[in-house]
Formats: C-alpha cells, sequence, structure tokens
C-alpha cells in the first residue's frame, strides 16, 4: 500500500488538510476522506455530471480530477452552498431554495451537480436565456425531471439573484 | 382541500438541494469493509473450477466468497426462484457474478479479484428469441415450460376469430420494441452490518425493501425478524431497483460471516449488466373494425425477450396483453404471449412495465386505421373509449375515465384541427393515448394481508409522526404521505415527520412500483389520520362544548384551539396517542388463472400530441414541441405531479428517439461472446437538457372513489403515449412508417428510400416466427354470459416451482 500524500486547499472557503491514498480522485477525497458525501457519483467516467463541482469557481467533473492537483486551490461543493441554517428561507442559497420549490430535484441524486454547475453560470451570466441555460447544464444527466422545472429553477433562481443585488444596491 | 392541490415545495425538498439526502453510497459505518463482485466474462458456459486461494492471501481479504456458500435459490415471484447469490455451476449472461471479494478498501477488493481464477466450459449462446425457439438447447434453466421457452401464455376472452372474419376490415401489423434500460443516476449500493443485538440491518438502494427482507430470510435462513431492511432514498428507481439484488445477498452473508460491515457500490458497467429493464418485444396485432369506425376484436401475439433469468418476466409478459383493453372497447380480445430465455442480462419491469411494448404497437394501429377509414384519429379515439365504471373483455374493473377530456385539451392545445396532415412537407403532428395502473391489484406473494400500512404517532409537543413502510425513489411518496395526513389533520405538510422505507421500524409496504403507492399508502394514511381525528375531536369537543363533527381541522388549530392544546386534551382523556391504517385493493372480478395481472383499483389515463421536424436528407427528427394531458384523478401537488408527468414525457421520447440495450458478438478470435455493445453512459445514448423540447402539461382531475380523495398515479401512465405519438407524428412529416423503437434517422432514411423505389414506405419487422403457443383459456366476457371463470377443461395445470 502506497503512503498517503498530504495537500492543502481552501474547501468551501474554509482552510483545510487533507491526507489520502495518491490514487484519489478528488471525488474519492471529498466523499471518502473529507466525509463530504453531498458531491455524487453516477459514472467515475466524466460521463453524467453528478459529481461536479466549483475548482477555483470554475465546474469540473471531481470523478476525473486527481485529489493531488488541488493543492492550494479553492474547491466548492454543495455544502458549502448555503449557511444551513434553520429558519424561514434562511441558510439556503437563491438556487438552491428554487430548486426545492420548483420541483428542480426530484430524487436529488444529480441535483448537487447541476447546482454547482448553475452557479457557476449565474457567476458569469446574470440573465441567461433558456438557451444558455440548456446549454451550460447539457453535461449534467438528470432522468427523472424531463430537465424543464430545472430551467424554470434557473431562471428563478437568476431573478432572486437579481432582486438581493438590487436591494443591496439600494442599501 | 386546505393542503392538497396547492404548489408546495416537497417535504424533502431542503435535503435534496443540500446534499443531506442519505443514499446508500453515503452510509459509512466503523470497520466498514468493501466488496467487489467477480462476473462471467461468457454469455453461456459451466463452472468446472474456481480457486480463490491466491485472492484470500492478498493483503487487506478478509473473505472470498463463492456459490458453494449459497445453496439456496432466490427470485422476486414465487414461481421464478431462479437466481443465485453467485452462481455455483452455470453462468447464463456476460455479468453474472461468480465470486465476491470482501477487502479493507475497494481498491485492495478490485486488485483481489483478478487473482481468482475459473475456469469455464462455454456454451452454445442463445442470443435472441429466434434462436431460443430453434435450439430447446442447450437449457438455459431446467425449469422452463418448453426447450428454452420460459412461458407461454394464450387467454380466449370470447371468440376472436369469429369476430375478425365478420368485421368490414382486419389490420395486421408487426412491431418490434427494441429492450432498453433504467438508467438510473444513482448505481445500486447496499451496506450491511450486524448490530449490537446480534440482528442483521441492509440498507440499499431498493425499490422493495419488503421482498428484499424475505429473500434474505430464505437465501441466509435466518428468521425474518432478526433481519431489518433499510430503503434508502433511491437516487432514480424507474423499476431498476424493483428487484432483489445478488449483490444485497451477498453483502449480507459477508456482514453475517465477519461481524463487521460491508458496502457494496456497483459501476455502471455493473448496472448495465444488473439491467432488469425493458423487454424486447416483437408483436402482432389483428385488429377487427367496422366501416363507422368501431373496433370489433383484436388478437395480440407477443414474444418477448426475457434475457437470462426469470425475475418478474413473468408478469412483464402478462403485462404484454392486460391493459389493451382499458382505454378502448374491445368486445373480443384473444392474447398469446411467449417470453423466452436468452443469454443476456435479465430483463424487468421498467415504468409502464410490459405496457409500452403493446402500447406503442396499439396506438401506432390506430393511426393507421384512422388514416384507412379516413376520420381523424383523435375521433376514431374518442368513439372507442371504455365507459366509466364497466367491465373490460378480459374482467377488469375500470372506474373513473378521464381520457375524453385529456384528448380534447392535447387537440385544442395543439391547434390539432387545424394542422394535422396539413402542415406540410417534414413536419408532422401525432397523436397517442395510454393508460396504466394505480398499483398491482395483487401482492406478489399470495397473502390475504394488507398491501400497506400507515403508523401515526401525536404527542403533547404537537409532533405528527408517520411511519410507513413505503419507498421514496424521487417520486415524492413522503411528500403524498405528508400532504394527506396533513389535509385530515388541518396542519402543515412540514410539521410531520416521514419515517419510511424500514422494514424493521415501519409497517408494511411492498414498495414503490406499479405506481401503486399514492392510492395504496394513501388510503392508509386517511384511515389511520381519521382515527386520530376522531380522538382529538372527542377530546377537544368536551372541552369547548361543541359537538365532534362541527369542529374544523384547519390551519393548525382545531375549533377555537391550537393544534398542540387539542393533541394535549386527547392524550389526557385516551392516554398515549396513536393509530394505524393498512389498505388492500378489492378482488378483481376476474376468476380464471392469469386474472391476478392487471386488475388495479383505478386506472390512470393519458392523451399526448407530439410534432416532429424530420429532415429528409439526414432522417435527423427534431421534436419542438409535446401536449400531454394526464388523468390524474386529483393533484396532491401540481410542483410534483407535473414532475412525474414530464419525466415521464422525457424518458417515453428518449426510448422512441434513441434508447437501445443492444448487444454485438465479438469476434472469433475474441471469444465469440455475446457483450453489450457498449455499457456506458455516454454510448447507452439518453435525451440531454439540450434535446428536450417544450411540454405543455395539463392535469386532468377525474376523481377516482377508490383511490385518497380520488387521486390516481402520474409516475408511470403518461410515458405511455409518447413513444407511439412520436411515430405517428414522423409519419405525418415524411409519410414513411417506423413499427420499431428506436426510431433513429437511419430507419428513416431507409424508409424514405425505399418509398422513392416505389415499395412500402415502412421499416419493422417483416415476420413473426411460429411459436408453439398452448390451447387458449377461454373466458367468456362479460357480456356474452360469463360470471369470470374459464370454461371448464381450458386451463392448464399450474406450472411447477423449481425446488432449490
Amino acid at each position: 500500500m502506497s503512503r498517503n500524500l498530504h495537500l492543502s486547499l481552501t474547501l468551501n472557503g474554509e482552510p483545510a488538510e487533507a491526507s489520502f491514498a495518491p490514487y484519489k480522485t478528488l471525488l474519492e477525497l471529498l466523499r471518502e476522506d473529507l466525509g463530504l458525501t453531498g458531491t455524487k457519483h453516477g459514472c467515475e467516467l466524466g460521463e453524467c455530471g453528478a459529481c461536479a463541482v466549483l475548482i477555483d469557481g470554475q465546474p469540473q467533473l471531481s470523478c476525473l480530477v486527481l485529489a493531488l492537483e488541488c493543492q492550494g486551490r479553492a474547491v466548492e461543493t454543495v455544502e458549502g452552498m448555503g449557511s444551513g441554517g434553520m429558519g424561514d428561507g434562511a441558510g439556503l442559497h437563491p438556487l438552491q431554495a428554487a430548486f426545492a420549490d420548483l420541483g428542480a430535484a426530484q430524487c436529488g441524486y444529480c441535483t448537487p451537480g447541476i447546482l454547482m454547475t448553475a452557479k457557476a453560470l449565474l457567476a458569469h451570466e446574470k440573465n441567461p436565456s433558456r438557451e444558455r441555460i440548456k446549454e451550460a447544464v447539457s453535461g449534467n444527466l438528470c432522468r427523472c425531471t424531463g430537465y424543464q422545472q430545472i430551467f424554470e429553477a434557473i431562471e428563478e433562481a437568476a431573478k432572486r439573484l437579481g432582486a438581493e443585488a438590487v436591494s443591496k444596491d439600494e442599501r | 382541500m386546505k393542503v392538497l392541490g396547492k404548489p408546495r415545495r416537497r417535504v424533502d425538498g431542503r435535503a435534496k438541494v443540500t446534499g443531506q439526502t442519505r443514499f446508500a453510497d453515503d452510509i459509512v459505518l466503523p470497520r466498514m469493509l468493501h466488496m467487489k463482485l467477480l462476473r462471467s466474462p461468457h454469455p453461456h458456459a459451466l463452472i468446472e473450477e474456481i480457486s480463490t486461494e491466491k485472492a484470500k492471501a492478498h493483503p487487506g481479504v478478509h473473505l472470498v466468497l463463492t456459490g458453494k456458500d449459497f445453496p439456496i435459490t432466490f427470485g422476486i415471484l414465487p414461481v421464478s426462484q431462479d437466481e443465485y447469490p453467485l452462481a455455483p455451476e452455470h453462468v447464463r449472461y456476460v455479468g453474472d457474478p461468480v465470486a465476491a471479494v470482501i477487502a479493507r478498501d475497494e481498491q485492495t477488493a478490485t486488485e483481489a479479484l483478478d487473482l481468482i481464477a475459473v475456469r469455464y466450459k462455454p456454451l452454445k449462446t442463445i442470443s435472441d428469441p429466434q434462436e431460443a425457439l430453434q435450439n430447446p438447447e442447450p437449457r438455459i434453466h431446467a425449469y422452463s415450460e418448453l426447450g428454452n421457452i420460459h412461458r407461454l401464455q394464450a387467454f380466449e376472452f370470447g371468440d376472436a376469430e369469429e369476430v375478425l372474419a365478420k368485421s368490414d376490415y382486419v389490420f395486421e401489423d408487426l412491431f418490434f420494441y427494441e429492450g432498453n434500460t433504467h438508467l438510473p443516476i444513482e448505481q445500486h449500493a447496499a451496506v450491511a452490518a450486524v448490530d449490537g443485538e446480534g440482528k442483521l440491518t441492509l440498507w440499499s438502494s431498493t425499490q422493495v425493501p419488503h421482498y428484499v427482507h424475505r429473500a434474505l430470510a430464505r437465501v441466509l435462513q435466518l428468521p425474518a425478524a432478526h433481519i431489518r431492511v433499510i430503503a434508502c432514498p433511491n437516487g432514480g428507481g424507474f423499476g431498476g431497483k424493483t428487484d432483489i439484488c445478488n449483490h444485497e445477498m451477498v453483502a449480507a452473508k459477508a456482514a453475517v460471516l465477519l461481524g463487521r460491515p460491508v458496502k457494496i457500490c456497483l459501476n455502471r458497467e455493473e448496472v448495465f449488466y444488473l439491467h432488469r429493464g425493458r423487454h424486447p418485444v416483437l408483436m402482432k396485432f389483428r385488429t377487427g373494425v367496422t366501416k363507422g369506425g368501431k373496433l370489433t376484436g383484436m388478437h395480440l401475439q407477443t414474444l418477448v425477450d426475457g434475457g437470462g433469468y426469470g425475475g418478474y418476466g413473468t408478469a412483464s409478459t402478462f403485462y404484454t396483453g392486460a391493459l389493451q383493453t382499458v382505454t378502448y372497447e374491445l368486445p373480443r380480445y384473444k392474447f398469446e404471449a411467449a417470453r423466452v430465455f436468452t443469454n443476456k442480462p435479465p430483463c424487468g419491469p421498467k415504468r409502464g412495465h410490459g405496457t409500452p411494448q403493446p402500447r406503442f404497437g396499439q396506438e401506432v394501429q390506430l393511426d393507421k386505421i384512422a388514416e384507412r377509414l379516413n376520420v381523424d384519429p383523435a375521433e376514431l379515439r374518442l368513439q372507442n373509449i371504455v365507459k366509466p365504471n364497466s367491465l373490460t373483455a378480459n374482467w377488469l374493473k375500470v372506474g373513473s375515465i378521464g381520457l375524453e377530456q385529456c384528448i380534447r385539451e392535447v387537440v385544442e392545445r395543439s391547434d390539432w384541427k387545424r394542422r394535422f396532415r396539413k402542415m406540410g412537407p417534414g413536419k408532422g403532428l401525432g397523436l397517442a393515448c395510454g393508460s396504466y395502473l394505480c398499483g398491482a391489484g395483487l401482492p406478489i406473494y399470495w397473502n390475504k394481508m394488507p398491501q400497506t400500512g400507515v403508523q401515526l404517532l401525536v404527542d403533547r409537543s404537537g409532533q405528527v409522526t408517520a411511519f410507513c413502510g413505503a419507498t421514496e425513489i424521487g417520486q415524492g411518496s413522503d411528500d403524498v404521505l405528508a400532504a394527506i395526513i396533513a389535509e385530515v389533520l388541518g396542519i402543515d405538510p412540514f410539521d410531520i415527520r416521514c419515517v419510511t422505507g424500514d422494514t424493521g421500524i415501519t409497517p408494511i409496504d411492498l414498495g414503490s412500483y406499479s405506481s401503486r403507492v399514492t392510492v395504496m399508502m394513501g388510503n392508509a394514511a386517511i384511515q389511520a389520520a381519521e382515527k386520530i381525528k376522531a380522538q382529538i375531536a372527542d377530546a377537544a369537543s368536551g372541552e369547548l362544548g361543541v359537538s365532534p363533527e362541527r369542529l374544523t381541522f384547519a390551519n393548525g388549530k382545531v375549533g377555537s384551539l391550537s393544534f398542540v392544546e387539542a393533541v394535549g386534551l386527547a392524550e389526557e382523556k385516551f392516554g398515549t396517542l396513536g393509530a394505524v391504517g393498512s389498505y388492500k385493493p378489492p378482488r378483481g372480478p376476474g376468476r380464471y388463472k392469469g386474472a391476478g395481472v392487471g386488475p388495479s383499483p383505478a386506472y390512470s389515463y393519458t392523451a399526448c400530441v407530439v410534432e416532429a421536424d424530420v429532415d429528409p436528407a439526414t432522417g435527423w427528427i427534431t421534436v419542438p414541441k409535446i401536449w400531454i394531458a394526464h388523468d390524474i384523478g386529483r393533484t396532491i401537488n401540481p410542483v410534483l405531479a407535473r414532475g412525474q408527468v414530464e419525466g415521464s414525457v422525457y424518458m417515453g421520447l428518449s426510448e422512441a428517439l434513441m434508447e437501445e440495450q443492444v448487444f454485438r458478438r465479438l469476434p472469433p478470435r475474441l471469444s465469440g461472446a455475446l457483450v453489450h455493445k457498449i455499457p456506458s453512459l455516454l454510448e447507452y445514448k439518453s435525451l440531454t437538457s439540450l434535446d428536450m423540447p417544450e411540454v405543455d402539461t395539463v392535469l386532468v382531475e377525474d376523481p377516482d372513489p377508490n383511490c385518497p380523495f380520488g387521486a390516481k398515479e402520474a409516475g408511470q401512465g403518461p410515458l405511455l403515449p409518447v413513444m407511439p405519438a412520436v411515430a405517428n407524428a414522423i409519419y405525418d412529416a415524411v409519410g414513411v412508417r417506423i413499427d420499431e423503437l428506436p426510431i433513429t434517422p437511419h430507419k428513416v432514411l431507409k424508409a424514405l428510400e425505399l418509398k422513392r423505389r416505389g415499395k412500402p414506405g415502412r421499416v419493422g419487422p417483416e415476420s413473426f416466427p411460429a411459436v408453439p403457443y398452448p390451447e387458449p383459456v377461454v373466458v367468456p366476457p362479460p357480456w356474452e354470459g360469463g360470471d369470470g371463470h374459464a370454461v371448464k377443461g381450458s386451463e392448464r395445470p399450474k406450472i411447477r416451482v423449481p425446488a432449490s
């Protein structure tokens, strides 16, 4: 058995350290060594998009990234999207709230990957068209929803984020 | 209605968007070991020797198991107990598991698989139904009915031949529906552990924890009361997790032997081998019609490719003929079916279970009939719809039918009358309908006990906890449970805690299959909630001096009391509060052998119009829009109901255009084995977000008295009309008939080429082989003096169950 490697990274905004077997992918590091099972897997071959996370803000398939490539980088997973607090609307990112409200998560298995992909899209484009949304999530397979409610939830989240930005400006 | 019918966030929605939903592979236990299975590289072979010494000696390996460790068979149906957890001597498809390694981690287990040596003696491969019919030997299973024919079925409800001979027209058409698979994004996983009391717990991505529980008791020879099966929320099911799986049995045995938790998660390739998906079915329809467009009778023959094991196959085969009668009136009906064994991954139930294949044929044939009779296909269907509250030729009791309104909705919204047959070259519209069960009438194993139960815990804190064995597979069963109880008790669904899918602490529910959960669990939930409500009303009425029936339960109040206060008074008066409810469907009126498949408490109905653009130069098919109207009885949560309908449209369109589980023979120098074409998500084509058209969804509400608040199913029925509507739209666009699925550009081009050469513009099966169907069981239909029994002497002796 080969010796563990060690790395430091920023994980969901906090500094983190990890010790792991050198063959491990970022997906395996997150799920098996760091206990972040919110990131899912459907193929571990880069085909389904379920394992998408953000690395330095870019959506990446964590099953195709070696963990050791992540030294010093910022990794963001579904666990880092909202605060997780309780109360009305509190604790959820507008994308998470819109997905929950509008039926964009049925079984919820592809959801974390789509949320991360959508977050990256909305970071670059405040009001993406339906076509742009379709394109952005085309690498994420969903077998439950038929995608309609996912498109609508991303559009709704863009609206809510826009409204939040406006109210911040007004303050 | 206070809760039902209003759009709401589902009760488990928050967990799903925060990554907190705990799927089976998310479970990690202290001292947990990992398991991998060694699978057969041969489609058909005998195992001569397995040597595991090297694997056992590999550092980090704790246990190696083979078929010798599992003398007892299992199977989902009592009539097909034909699977071993690990094959002891006979492998029947590429991927059949033969050995298991349990090691400290997945990597070590995978390494050790390579150290197991298996000597196989290859047998002749039976690759398709034609070969199965021609080659009774080598037998894939000794218990099959005739050679490699697993099961034969034949029924005649009235003299179909006579009525066809007298009909103005008889349409004879052949159709083929290629097999395809569920492709849930979650790969199957299971964790087994022995608890502190020495009892076994299995967490699994299963739709049927109760049946897995029963199989574990049988295979491991443990008392059933010492086993607990927890169905984790499934990351998609679609029928792919309704069978009992080898890996569940083997992981449990390993945990029992080692006293340590054992986990297995299948990789994607293995999920393709596990399969249990849509059966490939060849069909021959002969349908009689009057000049006025009334159907007179039908003779349907099906030939079903079962793959390597029985599984649900006997039921699937019945379903290729059971529901032809519940949509359009068929005065007489003859149905003959055969399921063969082949050396491929076993087929089973996928969304629609056995009915999408004949539905495709029936609805495309109706399109051909309408064209020949020069009537609008929508009108032809409207004039043949089964009457509500009637019996069918095969003795199914049909209740509410919202199909007429469904057809009118999609016709109007798609502007059908103005556009059908008038859209110009390359553009077309197609219409089709469907109907489906709201739960199978009978349980899988014969018993008179309830099929589902709900237990409520209510106490002075105001908490309401609902326990039910129902399995959340994404469809929203927890939300349905909470919504129905909330409706009865007048509280918010979010104030209810759902504890579901756990055979150790929840009452029985048979599983998330046959679209049974809303109707059956919902009826049990109403019963339990009404009992609690009566106690609360009794106690509160004493306090308020109002008669119990005048008290309203709404908005968290009972009359003028808060719900919490009212519950406290009830606890004071009656002691600890609790109530149970259960449900079992009414017995169907059919009394003949085989009448057990088809009855349901209610049937859902759907109509669909598909618009298709076809490029005649490339055959490329684009679907810009689909209109669908589904008779759901009553909508519980419109957000989820719409999701079920549109998810069905997606899956149906994907099956219509591209999904196929197909196989190829390796070249002789590479063993000549029959292997899966490419078992990967990339090569198994399915629609992506870019391919998905706009969907216009209408929920039609025709409440059924057998259903909770009238609510029918929504998860499977809406898939059924999509595939034939696509085929009919392609015909409208370019005038060619593609009578087999999937409809690929290649097939469209081929049909266009045939048409150009003056031949029939059709691609599809050309012949139906001679199948040795038995003499039919003769059952007179209700209107010919029958009482639901078969004519004496026409029933065949019972099929023997193989001993294990």
